[in-house]
């Protein structure tokens, strides 16, 4: 039955998932908008992997329902299987066979969808067609397995962490390859540890700690969340340390925090925030070494909601 | 954006259904893959094909037929050594007795003949070593023809040195019985545990292809390699050994393509549940090891202790070797080799029911 337009492309209600003594996924409830491009962020073991993996079919929840484009794995496999395309974290292709041979096996498995060719120069590897995978570089082999997720012509387009690992030039051309998705309207969702992978790629974010979304927005809805737009990291010479209290008074300072042997503060107006830190530290005679201020990003919403870096583990 | 516009074409389109050609269709392009990977695999190409042909010369080489050896005899004074000197098969040497005893102890010569008193002889030889007891009879033999001796029955040879019963001819169906069991194995054991150990496995089932398709083309592609593997052996061994084949080659055909499906399916147990290659690779040893060394590869199995010999012949290896004996150099026909048989398929269904109830995609 082909889902009605007003029907949700994702729905996940009361996802729950135990590994062992470890709760993966504990109560997740989830909803991806029609033409949206989605984003699970969070940090490693955040259950990020296991929740995308109940979605294709691959893990079966404990608890709770998935529905994709109106259809649930209990019932429509065959067909969600046809509908979905799948790329995962950690999938080494055949390294003997070659690009073509790989994207025609692929192909061959679907009733229909652009042709080998067509997805070939859609990923940009033409001139790799004959190459034998093992010969590929990282982005290459990515942009491989994101051909092999099309062949099918998906409805519903999952990207597992497809940037994780490889270089900034190829990271970029991975991208622009979503964003060609995303133009077309195509449904993405995608998981990430890169707080700039999700504020450019995604249209809506879900920040997962823990196996729970501990935020849900666009990335400037959830930055505008923690009221300061800035952040202020600084550092002063060895042996004399600075009272957190004292900076949380500054003008301007919403929260101060120890970090990394230095020091951070997200502000809400950063020339008055500035200026009356440099006032303390002078007026207390206490040296600065380091100051770097930055536009707050989802890496800070992160931090500011678990007080923790997405990269620490 | 040319590329993306051709996307969106296809999208709006949407054909209800393709016709595909042949070569489109997943079971073919699966099957292709597994030629593929196989001959683009070196080693996989030298195991299969060359080892078996390198190892059927070297050991013909080994043990080819020769002529009777000439039997080495030490013989102490001239006169007793020209007595010996009339029989072709002895290698007779003069040495003094001193000399003797150390060329005999050193192995350089079997048997010393030492003269006594009156014409007597003595034979020095170690009575457990089946050359030494052969020379005694040699040496004895001609010392009592030269002193005048008579056969009181007429005797007179007539050699058979017919191929099918020389060690080449045994060895031959032992090697294809091997071969058999190991490209079965491992084409299929490490295939499959490859492509999960590169989470290959898990990212075709979240694709539409079909998983019975999947190992199903393990099986096609091992039954085309079977036949250009059995008929590379058997050929060279035809040709360059003369071994006879004695049995129809329709029947021998079945009994290869039972074999192989029989240890396909052991492959596939093997291959149930591993997650890496060094895994599979100490299960499949462990496995196969016991058939190296029993099934009767490189001589008959009979040798074991008859304690052994129900363990034995419920092997699938034995059951394979001995069927392809008894037909390729005896021309046995499938109706007496019914016992064989049932051993194999029972195995076949044993590992393949076993491991569809095994078998994680993951």
């Amino acid at each position: 039955m082909p889902p009605t337009p007003s029907q949700l492309p994702v729905c996940v209600r009361g996802l729950r998932k135990t590994y062992k003594d470890v709760v993966a996924v504990d109560g997740l409830d989830l909803e991806v908008r029609a033409g949206e491009c989605f984003g699970l962020l969070g940090p490693n073991g955040a259950g990020k992997t296991t929740t995308i993996e109940i979605c294709e079919g691959l893990t079966a929840q404990d608890a709770g329902t998935v529905e994709l484009l109106g259809m649930r794995w209990e019932t429509d496999a065959g067909e969600l299987r046809q509908r979905l395309g799948v790329q995962l974290q950690e999938t080494q292709l055949s390294e003997k066979l070659t690009v073509g041979e790989t994207l025609h096996l692929f192909r061959s498995f679907y009733r229909q969808g652009p042709s080998v060719a067509e997805v070939i120069s859609m990923v940009q590897l033409e001139e790799k067609r004959g190459s034998r995978v093992g010969g590929l570089s990282g982005g290459q082999k990515q942009r491989l397995a994101m051909a092999c997720a099309l062949v099918g012509d998906p409805d519903l387009l999952f990207l597992d962490e497809p940037t994780t690992g490889l270089d900034p030039q190829a990271r970029r051309q991975v991208w622009d390859l979503i964003e060609r998705f995303k133009r077309e309207g195509r449904n993405v969702i995608l998981t990430t540890h890169y707080m700039d992978e999700a504020e450019r790629l995604c249209d809506r974010v879900a920040v997962m700690d823990h196996g729970k979304i501990i935020a849900l927005g666009t990335p400037r809805e959830l930055i505008a969340s923690i009221v300061a737009e800035h952040v202020v990291e600084f550092s002063v010479a060895e042996g004399s340390p600075v009272d957190l209290a004292a900076l949380e008074r500054l003008d301007g300072v919403r929260v101060a925090r120890c970090e990394n042997g230095g020091y951070a503060m997200q502000v809400s107006e950063l020339h008055r925030a500035v200026a009356a830190l440099f006032d303390e530290l002078a007026g207390r005679r206490i040296p600065l070494t380091e100051l770097r201020t930055h536009s707050a990003t989802l890496e800070d919403v992160f931090v500011s909601l678990t007080g923790r870096h997405l990269r620490d583990e | 954006m040319s590329e993306g516009s051709v996307l969106v074409q296809t999208r709006e389109m949407r054909p209800a259904a393709e016709r595909r050609s042949f070569i489109e269709r997943s079971l073919v392009q699966l099957t292709l893959v597994r030629f593929r990977e196989f001959w683009r695999e070196p080693e996989a190409v030298f195991w299969v094909f060359i080892f078996p042909i390198l190892l059927t010369t070297g050991l013909g080489i080994a043990f080819r037929n020769r002529p009777a050896d000439v039997v080495k005899v030490g013989a102490v004074g001239s006169q007793l050594a020209g007595a010996l000197r009339s029989n072709k098969t002895l290698a007779v040497e003069v040495l003094d007795r001193a000399a003797g005893e150390q060329a005999l102890r050193a192995g350089r010569i079997v048997l010393l003949a030492v003269p006594g008193a009156g014409g007597a002889v003595t034979y020095r030889y170690d009575d457990t070593n089946p050359d030494g007891r052969n020379a005694k009879l040699l040496v004895d033999r001609t010392v009592q023809h030269a002193a005048g001796a008579h056969d009181p029955v007429a005797a007179s040879d007539d050699l058979v040195r017919e191929p099918g019963s020389r060690y080449i001819d045994f060895l031959v169906p032992g090697l294809l019985g091997m071969n058999l069991m190991g490209s079965g194995v491992w084409g299929l054991g490490f295939g499959i545990v490859d492509a999960r150990r590169r989470k290959l496995l898990k990212r075709l089932i979240a694709s539409p292809m079909s998983r019975s398709q999947y190992l199903l083309s393990f099986l096609l592609a091992r039954l085309v390699m079977l036949y250009v593997e059995v008929a590379v052996l058997m050929g060279f061994a035809v040709l360059v050994f003369g071994i006879p084949l004695r049995g129809s080659i329709w029947e021998l055909a079945l009994i290869c393509l039972v074999s192989a499906l029989s240890f396909s399916a052991l492959g596939l147990l093997l291959a149930s549940r591993v997650q890496t290659i060094e895994g599979a690779s100490g299960l499949m040893n462990f496995v196969m090891m016991p058939m190296w060394i029993f099934s009767g590869v490189f001589f008959s199995a009979d040798r074991f202790p008859d304690m052994l010999q129900p363990f034995i012949r419920a092997l699938p290896l034995t059951a394979v070797i001995d069927a392809l004996r008894a037909q390729i150099l005896q021309g046995v026909g499938l109706g007496h080799l019914a016992n064989q048989l049932a051993v194999i398929t029972g195995w076949l269904f044993i590992c393949f029911f076993s491991a569809l109830k095994l078998f994680r995609w993951r």
